[in-house]
């Protein structure tokens, strides 16, 4: 029996299982996943994720189900921000998560733009590191998501 | 030299790649960044690594192979300086995954950077084991992450946690170890140690029962003052968002409250108060606020029956749903699903809202609206949301139509309360989406209006007044042509009138227009084609006056492209032109198809009989045994051209005759009718209707052929309606042979004399049959069954034929029987043989049907025999 329910704990509740960054042509500008994917399989997986979400106008709700994927998502200027999670997983929370990410990047870049994350790309996954691990959130305050990064910038 | 080789800078790279105006141009570009990293990894050079590995990241998130910069990450790892090892890990994390044996090497790169003195590199291998570690590597980790658990900076503390719950999912058994230090991190002040270590938890509890029992014995209480201190915590502007403080942490502890909660009563009822705090104080004008009531909700659903929290709850669930932002909106119809599971009636007081949002212009919306409402629906409701359902249907938009259609379809399935209800409500649902519902859907309406023989007439005039209107509708063409080909002659006559109808004039000719259409529009598919081509078939018998015509399209179809529709096509030409005296019986109505078999069928859980149809030779369906018969039938009906004609008729007509005297070929109808039936059928994927009965059926005709040796002798015993010509004969017997390979060699049967008694197994005003048995010695599981018709009335029998289905476990072989004709009060014999797969188990059972001729007339009788004696 509890081999059944480790299998079944193994199968879903990964949380978070990507975070995409995607600007309004549809250009992936980061990704990160939590789980394994082929190339092959990522391109195909982004490709219609994309699509589908930047088909959407504002007025619809920010959920879109996709495979065995739930995708949160949310638009800050030119910059999609998409999150896929587990099907039980909270909507609501990981839109709070998407603006604490973005709120994040803004503190740092000062208002992020989709050019500071291509330049700086390793910089933003550092800060996605101190966030997220294994597809759970580890750190909900700023500050503290920071100071590790802001410590190697001065140390440089 | 070396400042050529280390190529573009980064910048200048990520430049030159935005600067790319088409993908070939990006590739290109690619390619050679590619090729100078390769170069400069063979050089070697310490210095140009970071960057390089910083260009294969972003080449890698641009979708190109980078598996060629895996052993620089392990470098970098390895190199002592922390900004090499945070890019190394970085791209291990990016660039490798679990699978990859390379990461065997890493194994320990991490053990030492566990055991750095340095915390930030620390920090950097928890999170890669955190992110990548397979099983093995938990294994040799694991003591290192448990001691980091206690480690002094609380930054690595909540890592360590993190990377536990990674450990713990991949190997299971270690979960006993972390019990302990797991429980300490819930008494911690630290938002990021206290979230992970709740994460932690919640891990813990979901793979291992012990842990679930020490959690909830040791921390429920813990946390629940976690959760009341920050609810009621002051303002703090490290963690607020709306005036919450922290709702991640929020959302954690009410998710391992949830874990702990459910099915345990004490523990469900110590979380009462706090929950309903939370339920009724937490702002509900901003996302984090719902985010956090959300959840709420979910973990009252969970845990034990606390009546009075339900109805807050559900209030608060009625609140979401009438807000005005779709996504409070989408996520109340996610939990309304949930709470049907306890409290069906309040979720069926918002139908009208919940029907409303499936009209939603959001898909998202639209697509939990409609799985809501399918679980809403039951018997006393089914006929009103259909309604609804089906009214949205027409005006939806086409990408809704085919989720809808099919959610209909599923939901008149489940609950028709009547046969016609259901008729009426897939013909609507198909006359608006016929193009999108899928194969198993009109199959089983096929089914369905096959067994309901007071609707025939019904549906095959709703069908036609449907499919005139919406003739683009594939599927609904498809229904509408099977039903005129089966039940032509109840369209054109207006049989079988229900009172709320309107009577109809269709002439025998609109009726063939519509096929005909179906089967000359360009865009008509195989399929559809090929049923209208059996439905012309079967009308050239229904409309006797017209069949000149129905010829002459069938004809056409002989120099259709398709090769199937071409070979039909000729072959029912030939049945339509020589054979008037048989095609009547060969066009007969489909046996009622059966709805179990159906049903296993499209569930998918009918292996045995997919097996046996998969099988060659002599467990062939009958359709496809009898396909070679079609073939020489038509071989031979071409070489007439050549051929004196009267002794190529005859030689068809015998070959007709020793198939329809000799396989007493099931359901009336012989190879011709039933290739076609059997097309149809292998097309409609629906089987005949009981492949047992088929399979019976096959091998009779095979083993008679392989019984009568002697051709000649076969063709008397069978009193074919023409005396065989010598030619024939040994054409014939030629292809007994052919057939003669795949029979099994005849038994012969030593009768052991009559240990069981005779029975009488059918008994009808006009007619008798009793059955003798004898088992032949040695085979215990086969039983020689003879059968004795007698004719009880004054008139004789013509073309009698007796035909029987066995249920799988037996097999069944029919000897074709003394004679075809039964005179008045005189009888016929027939000899049986019956396998018993499950002798000693099961008792013989069979179901039969027996046709023939009296005063001209068909007759049909059928029923099943249940008194054989035990033991056979």
């Amino acid at each position: 029996r509890s081999e059944k329910r480790t299998q079944k704990a193994l199968e879903g509740k990964m949380g978070i299982r990507f975070i995409l960054m995607v600007n309004k042509q549809g250009q992936t500008r980061l990704a990160q996943y939590y789980e394994w994917l082929t190339l092959e399989q990522r391109r195909a997986l982004e490709g219609e994720i994309v699509r589908k979400c930047l088909a959407r106008n504002d007025q619809q709700c920010s959920f879109v189900e996709h495979r065995n994927y739930k995708i949160v998502y949310r638009r800050y200027a030119s910059l999609f921000f998409m999150v896929g999670v587990d099907d039980d997983e909270n909507e609501l929370a990981i839109l709070e998560f998407i603006h604490l990410l973005v709120e994040t990047m803004d503190k740092h870049f000062g208002n992020v733009c989709e050019l500071d994350i291509m330049f700086h790309l390793e910089k933003a996954h550092f800060m996605l590191e101190e966030m997220v691990m294994n597809g759970c959130i580890v750190e909900t305050s700023k500050a503290n998501i920071l100071s590790p990064i802001q410590l190697m910038d001065k140390a440089h | 030299m070396n400042s050529i080789f280390s190529g573009t800078r980064l910048r200048d790279m990520i430049r030159s790649i935005r600067a790319c105006k088409t993908a070939a141009e990006e590739r290109g570009v690619v390619r050679k960044e590619c090729a100078d990293i390769r170069a400069s990894i063979n050089e070697n050079d310490p210095h140009d690594r970071h960057r390089n590995l910083a260009k294969l990241m972003f080449i890698h998130m641009l979708g190109y192979p980078t598996h060629f910069g895996q052993m620089e990450c392990l470098k970098l790892i390895a190199s002592p300086g922390f900004p090499e090892k945070r890019i190394g890990y970085l791209g291990l994390m990016l660039l490798l995954d679990e699978r990859q044996e390379v990461l065997m090497l890493v194994t320990n790169s991490l053990k030492q950077d566990l055991n750095h003195t340095n915390q930030y590199v620390v920090g950097l291998a928890l999170c890669a084991l955190g992110n990548i570690c397979s099983a093995e590597m938990a294994r040799d980790l694991a003591p290192e992450v448990e001691r980091l658990i206690q480690f002094r900076d609380p930054n690595i503390r909540k890592k360590a946690a993190l990377c536990s719950t990674r450990i713990v999912r991949k190997v299971p058994d270690l979960a006993e170890n972390f019990i302990n230090a797991a429980s300490s991190l819930l008494k911690e002040k630290h938002h990021g140690v206290l979230i992970t270590g709740v994460q932690l938890c919640y891990e813990l509890c979901t793979i291992n029962d012990e842990a679930l029992e020490y959690f909830r014995k040791k921390c429920t209480e813990g946390l629940i003052k976690t959760l009341r201190d920050i609810t009621n915590s002051a303002y703090q502007p490290e963690y607020d968002v709306a005036g919450i403080t922290d709702p991640f942490l929020h959302i954690r502890l009410l998710k391992l409250l949830r874990v702990l909660g459910h099915g345990d009563a004490d523990a469900s009822d110590l979380m009462t108060d706090i929950l309903a705090q939370v339920a009724t104080k937490t702002e509900s004008n901003k996302n984090a606020g719902n985010a956090v009531l959300y959840e709420c909700v979910e973990t009252i659903m969970a845990i034990e029956d606390t009546s009075s929290l339900r109805v807050l709850a559900i209030n608060i669930l009625g609140r979401f749903l009438s807000n005005r932002d779709n996504n409070i909106r989408y996520v109340a119809l996610n939990m309304l699903m949930k709470a049907i599971a306890f409290d069906d009636q309040a979720v069926q007081r918002h139908r009208v809202t919940i029907l409303e949002c499936v009209k939603d212009p959001d898909a998202s919306i639209r697509k939990r609206a409609l799985e809501l409402v399918s679980l809403l629906v039951n018997e006393n409701n089914v006929k009103q949301l259909t309604k609804e359902l089906i009214d949205y249907l027409e005006i939806s938009d086409e990408d809704f139509k085919e989720d809808l259609s099919a959610k209909i379809c599923s939901i008149v399935e489940k609950f028709s309360p009547e046969k016609i209800w259901y008729i009426d409500q897939m013909l609507k649902v198909l006359s608006e989406a016929g193009k999108l519902v899928k194969d198993d859907v009109w199959h089983a309406l096929i089914v369905v209006i096959s067994n309901a023989s007071e609707l025939h007439g019904y549906t095959v005039r709703a069908l036609y007044k449907a499919v005139l209107t919406y003739s683009e509708q594939e599927t609904l063409v498809r229904v509408a042509i099977w039903c005129i080909g089966e039940y032509g002659d109840l369209l054109v006559n207006n049989v079988g009138m229900l009172g709320i109808e309107d009577p109809i004039t269709v002439t025998e000719s609109d009726a063939v227009d519509v096929v005909e259409d179906a089967i000359t529009r360009h865009n008509s598919d195989m399929t559809t084609k090929a049923m209208a081509l059996v439905a012309l078939l079967k009308l050239s018998s229904r409309f006797p006056s017209i069949s000149e015509r129905i010829k002459d399209i069938i004809v056409k179809q002989k120099g259709s492209l398709l090769l199937e529709m071409q070979q039909r096509a000729i072959e029912f030409n030939s049945i339509v032109d020589r054979h008037k005296n048989i095609r009547s019986s060969l066009v007969e109505r489909m046996p009622v198809l059966d709805e179990a078999t159906f049903n296993v069928r499209r569930a998918g859980s009918l292996p045995a009989s997919v097996s046996t149809m998969a099988k060659p030779s002599v467990s062939i369906p009958n359709g496809v045994a009898a396909a070679p018969l079609v073939d020489l039938l038509d071989l031979g009906s071409d070489d007439i051209m050549a051929a004196p004609s009267s002794s190529g008729a005859d030689f068809l007509q015998d070959l007709l005759g020793v198939d329809l005297g000799s396989s007493s070929a099931q359901s009336g109808a012989s190879p011709g009718p039933k290739a076609g039936a059997d097309l149809l059928m292998d097309i409609l994927s629906i089987g005949t209707p009981s492949p047992a009965q088929n399979n019976t059926s096959s091998v009779d005709l095979l083993s008679t052929a392989g019984i009568n040796n002697n051709p000649s002798n076969a063709l008397d015993t069978l009193s074919s309606p023409a005396p065989p010509h010598i030619a024939t004969s040994a054409s014939a017997g030629g292809m007994f042979d052919l057939l003669d390979g795949l029979s099994p060699s005849p038994s012969k049967e030593a009768t052991n004399g009559p240990a069981y008694p005779p029975i009488v197994a059918y008994e009808s005003s006009t007619l008798k049959i009793e059955f003798t048995f004898s088992k032949p010695s040695g085979n215990p599981q086969e039983t020689n069954v003879q059968a004795t018709f007698i004719n009880l009335s004054p008139d004789t029998f013509t073309d009698f034929i007796f035909q029987a289905a066995v249920p799988k476990f037996l097999q069944l072989h029919l000897d074709p029987a003394s004679s075809n004709t039964l005179p008045a009060s005189g009888n016929i014999t027939q000899n049986l043989r019956v396998t018993n797969s499950q002798h000693g188990k099961k008792s013989l059972v069979m179901r039969m049907r027996i046709g023939y001729k009296l005063n001209g007339k068909d007759v049909l009788e059928e029923g099943q025999i249940n008194n054989f004696p035990r033991g056979l």
